[in-house]
């Protein structure tokens, strides 16, 4: 399956701006480096049109070792979600508006 | 935070760009993503995460006010698995997993 990488986003900033490649590759950079500083300090990200990243914590459970069946606690913790909007989530289904369908 | 904010952020931090072009640059990143996800591509950025389509199946679910079933198509959905680095720093650094000593206690 084909990955897309910073290489190509930064690629289509350098098209689509015309700043050099490196400044491309830098601001991509700093754009995820932001969405991450303000998710750490458990801010959550709104992205119109796209999503939102939040933090969301978890309680203290008892997990278990799969291979030995051993019970292991499992303490309280905060994990990233990302909740789609629905823009994104009709885009992936091809049932956004205005998208053409190439298939 | 919201896009604007972000835009914003940008913006103050990079006074040599124009803010239209940092609204574009903005735009790019996440409309790149959008429609490599929409081409069934995988868009994978380390130390951040990687954004996957998953497909569902077709299924019969209910309407839970009134119980009635309605069938549901198949569909795709849009799926984010942050990275180690940014999932570590989501948690402040813990490992989420009980050290020898924290055992003990619980």
């Amino acid at each position: 399956m084909l990955t897309i990488t910073r290489a190509h986003i930064a690629e289509m900033i350098y098209t689509q701006v015309g700043l050099s490649r490196n400044e491309s590759a830098d601001l991509l950079e700093d754009v995820l480096e932001r969405i991450a500083l303000h998710l750490e300090k458990g801010e959550s990200c709104k992205i119109s049109g796209f999503g939102t990243f939040s933090v969301r914590q978890k309680g203290r459970r008892i997990g278990r070792n799969p291979k030995t069946g051993e019970e292991v606690p499992i303490l309280p913790r905060r994990v990233l979600v990302f909740r789609p909007s629905h823009v994104l989530k009709a885009h992936v289904n091809g049932t956004a508006p205005g998208v053409e369908d190439d298939e | 935070m919201t896009k604007s904010e972000l835009i914003a952020e940008l913006t103050a931090a990079n006074p040599h760009l124009r803010g239209q072009d940092v609204e574009t640059i903005v735009g790019t990143i996440f409309e790149e993503i959008t429609y490599a996800l929409s081409r069934g591509e995988r868009v994978e950025l380390r130390g951040f995460g990687a954004f996957t389509v998953k497909h569902r199946d077709a299924r019969t679910g209910r309407n839970p006010r009134t119980g009635a079933s309605v069938s549901v198509d198949e569909k795709s959905v849009p799926f984010f698995k942050a990275g180690k680095e940014l999932r570590l720093r989501v948690n402040a650094g813990k490992i989420p997993r009980a050290t020898a000593a924290e055992r003990k206690k619980a």
